[in-house]
């Protein structure tokens, strides 16, 4: 028989080797990825774990590519993805302000409107904005970045759901004293809502760098250089995978490059990404 | 409380502004924005009278012919030869571009609206104006109209471009796509195509498309049941498993598992699809411990590449499930379970009647919208298999495909049968509406708040 002291001890050490090793089998596949981008490789295909030999050389390879201009990739990104962040960030305070904490008419119908429009797959626009682009000759960067501001105005939901568990008796007293709404936006509410704010413009920030579907239907006629970096590095892959490709490795590298900052803009974000998804369900 | 406008009878109906009205007022029913020049409001009676005037223009000039093209979607359908008379030689005449007529008709219906609900507005403003005048009240001045701007109507003001946007980049393409399912715009008819009404929708359900839409339809329901079951109940296990008693290091192991998610899908999961691969690491691997002598065909067998799908979406999705379920976690009450604990309950028993149940609570809407995003999950597929292995039963599909990367590949492959795409968007769009009706019926963030 064991004491009640040992089966405790059994349990942690239980838990903790389940622990470590679901944590290796998770992080196993990054590690890799890693490991690749600094792998000799000229087969185009990763059969091995551990590289046989070492290099930085894809690194320097993936920026003085000529075919895969990855410099001008990364400057239009970082071009398109400070414009949505300022101006999707803006976009959404005032919808999320408007929406939790002013009154009007057409309040109501406008969420239930805005609940059924964002039923319709993301899909079914796409096609069909390619093709009004396309008529107004704006099938390049600028036509992209418009569409990512455009959207803008349905992604209120998790600020919104924050700016609704923010008590109204500080507006009705601010209101008492003789402020407009304007300012109680200004003064009240906007020093409140800094959390969110900044969660919103970093996510507005971060989703130019990750998507690669947009692009690849409204870019897909521009030249080399004008595309974004998730998408020229998709086009990437698509072109060398499976086949003996001497960029493979490159274009792992030009992965970790944007994979790094991204990743660790998430894992400083994950507490906002948390309370976002639980905004809604937490007064349930 | 405030002063409320809402729901009082109005100051004075139209029939009576129409009738009692000066010259003004009733010029104001023809003409917008007469009456507000009168009472020198002068910006609003100007941006009145500037969009008729330049409605008018655009209406004469194009918007007719827009809409009047509308019904038939052009006459040229097929690619004709015409003799050209000042040549004096035979000329190929390509068929008029429905798709080009199809979106300025929809784009001239939107304005032809617009300015309705402008008039409208225009026709209330008048109404307001003639009670102003008729009680003797005092007539706010263009400067009074900029300041309630930033008061009583600062909603008008700060929603206005979000909302032009969202009927430029949203609702505009989702009318004229929907449009599309009502025509046979296919590959037969690349150029000039026409209305037919239901017949797109009836050859998905009951016509050549229905062996491929059924199938496609089974395993997307089973893979969103599988994929949000299994990241929902191995993600609350490992953050009980992480929050259990004794664990320290508690905010590095989660970091771990949160770098997965961090990590942008496309490079993951392309990575994942060669991780899979019948030379890739895992196989090779296998074959060099004298496991296999074959490699396993993890992505190609239709069966197999269904099953990897999922587990590689259960690295992908624990994590995120695991980061909520902590926060839930970390708020349970303790007493219930020190109390169960007490009358002899085991960790199981805890688990399964208090702690469970409790986190089913908080999480259920969310769980929904997970579902829903899971029927929609283009990533996951689209990245790791393409939706691959083939199968020649399939009309343009494989073996994992789901609506969805169904849709993309009728749109952006060769032979696009854009009809076909955009019937199914409308089908997608249904089954999304029956199961969000039961989400959002539970959360709070569309309640009165």
């Amino acid at each position: 028989m064991h004491s009640y002291k040992q089966q405790r001890r059994l349990s942690l050490t239980f838990r903790y080797a389940l622990l470590i090793i679901l944590a290796i089998v998770w992080i196993f596949p990054i590690v890799w990825i890693i490991m690749t981008s600094f792998s000799v490789n000229l087969s185009g295909f990763v059969s091995s774990f551990v590289p046989k030999q070492w290099t930085f050389s894809n690194y320097a390879k993936i920026f003085n590519s000529k075919l895969y201009p990855f410099g001008s990739w990364v400057l239009n990104t970082f071009v398109i993805a400070v414009i949505c962040a300022v101006v999707n960030t803006f976009t959404t305070t005032v919808m999320s302000y408007c929406l939790s904490r002013l009154r009007f008419k057409l309040r109501k119908p406008f969420l239930q409107f805005a609940l059924i429009l964002g039923m319709f797959p993301g899909f079914m626009s796409m096609i069909a904005l390619y093709y009004m682009l396309k008529a107004i000759g704006m099938t390049n960067l600028a036509g992209l970045t418009l569409v990512y501001i455009g959207g803008a105005g349905l992604g209120f939901y998790v600020m919104k759901g924050f700016l609704d568990t923010v008590p109204r008796s500080l507006d009705e007293a601010a209101e008492l004293e003789g402020a407009t709404k304007w300012q109680i936006f200004i003064h009240i509410i906007l020093p409140l809502d800094r959390p969110m704010i900044i969660y919103t413009s970093l996510t507005a920030f971060m989703a130019p760098w990750t998507d690669f579907i947009f692009p690849s239907i409204i870019l897909s006629t521009d030249s080399p250089k004008n595309k974004t970096v998730a998408y020229g590095l998709f086009n990437m892959m698509s072109n060398t995978k499976g086949l003996s490709s001497q960029y493979f490795t490159a274009f792992v590298a030009g992965c970790v490059i944007i994979a790094v900052p991204i990743t660790i803009l998430f894992i400083i974000l994950q507490r906002y990404y948390v309370s976002g998804i639980t905004a809604g369900a937490d007064k349930g | 409380m405030f002063k409320k406008k809402a729901n009082t009878a109005p100051e004075a109906t139209f029939k009576e502004t129409w009738q009692k009205g000066d010259w003004a007022t009733k010029l104001s029913f023809i003409i917008m924005g007469i009456s507000q020049l009168k009472n020198k409001q002068w910006l609003k009676g100007l941006i009145f009278l500037l969009s008729e005037v330049t409605f008018l223009v655009w209406f004469f000039y194009s918007g007719i012919s827009a809409i009047s093209l509308l019904s038939s979607l052009g006459k040229v359908k097929k690619l004709t030869r015409v003799f050209d008379k000042s040549q004096g030689i035979w000329v190929t005449k390509q068929p008029d571009s429905s798709m080009v007529i199809l979106l300025f008709g929809i784009v001239s219906i939107i304005l032809i609206i617009l300015l309705l609900v402008l008039y409208y507005v225009s026709l209330k403003s008048t109404r307001h104006l003639y009670a102003l005048n008729r009680d003797g009240k005092h007539i706010p001045t263009t400067k009074e109209d900029l300041a309630s701007l930033l008061d009583t109507r600062l909603h008008q003001l700060l929603m206005f471009f979000p909302l032009a946007g969202i009927f430029a980049f949203t609702v505009t393409p989702t009318i004229y796509m929907i449009t599309m399912a009502f025509t046979n715009f296919n590959q037969y008819h690349p150029i000039g195509f026409s209305w037919t009404g239901l017949q797109a929708f009836g050859q998905i359900l009951t016509g050549d498309m229905a062996g491929t839409f059924f199938p496609v339809l089974g395993w997307t329901l089973i893979w969103a049941v599988a994929a949000t079951a299994t990241t929902f109940l191995f993600g609350v296990l490992l953050g009980l498993l992480i929050e259990s008693k004794g664990i320290k290091f508690r905010g590095f192991f989660r970091t771990l598992f949160v770098i997965v998610f961090a990590v942008p899908q496309f490079v993951s999961l392309l990575m994942m699809s060669m991780f899979w691969d019948n030379a890739g690491p895992v196989n090779s691997w296998l074959q060099r411990m004298n496991w296999i002598s074959q490699p396993i065909r993890f992505l190609q067998d239709p069966t197999l590449a269904k099953i990897t799908v999922i587990v590689t979406n259960m690295w992908i999705g624990i994590p995120v499930t695991m980061l909520i379920a902590t926060a839930i976690i970390q708020n349970l009450p303790q007493d219930q379970i020190e109390a169960a604990k007490m009358d002899g309950a085991s960790a199981l028993e805890v688990f399964r009647h208090i702690t469970f149940p409790q986190i089913l609570f908080v999480m259920g809407p969310s769980l929904i919208q997970q579902f829903i995003g899971n029927i929609n999950n283009f990533n996951v597929i689209f990245l790791l298999t393409g939706g691959g292995p083939l199968n020649s039963k399939f009309y343009q599909a494989g073996s994992t495909d789901l609506l969805v990367t169904w849709l993309y590949k009728l749109t952006m492959q060769s032979v696009p049968d854009y009809n076909i795409a955009a019937a199914l968007g409308i089908i997608i769009f249904v089954i999304s509406a029956v199961f969000s009706l039961l989400a959002y019926r539970r959360t709070n963030a569309f309640k009165e708040g």
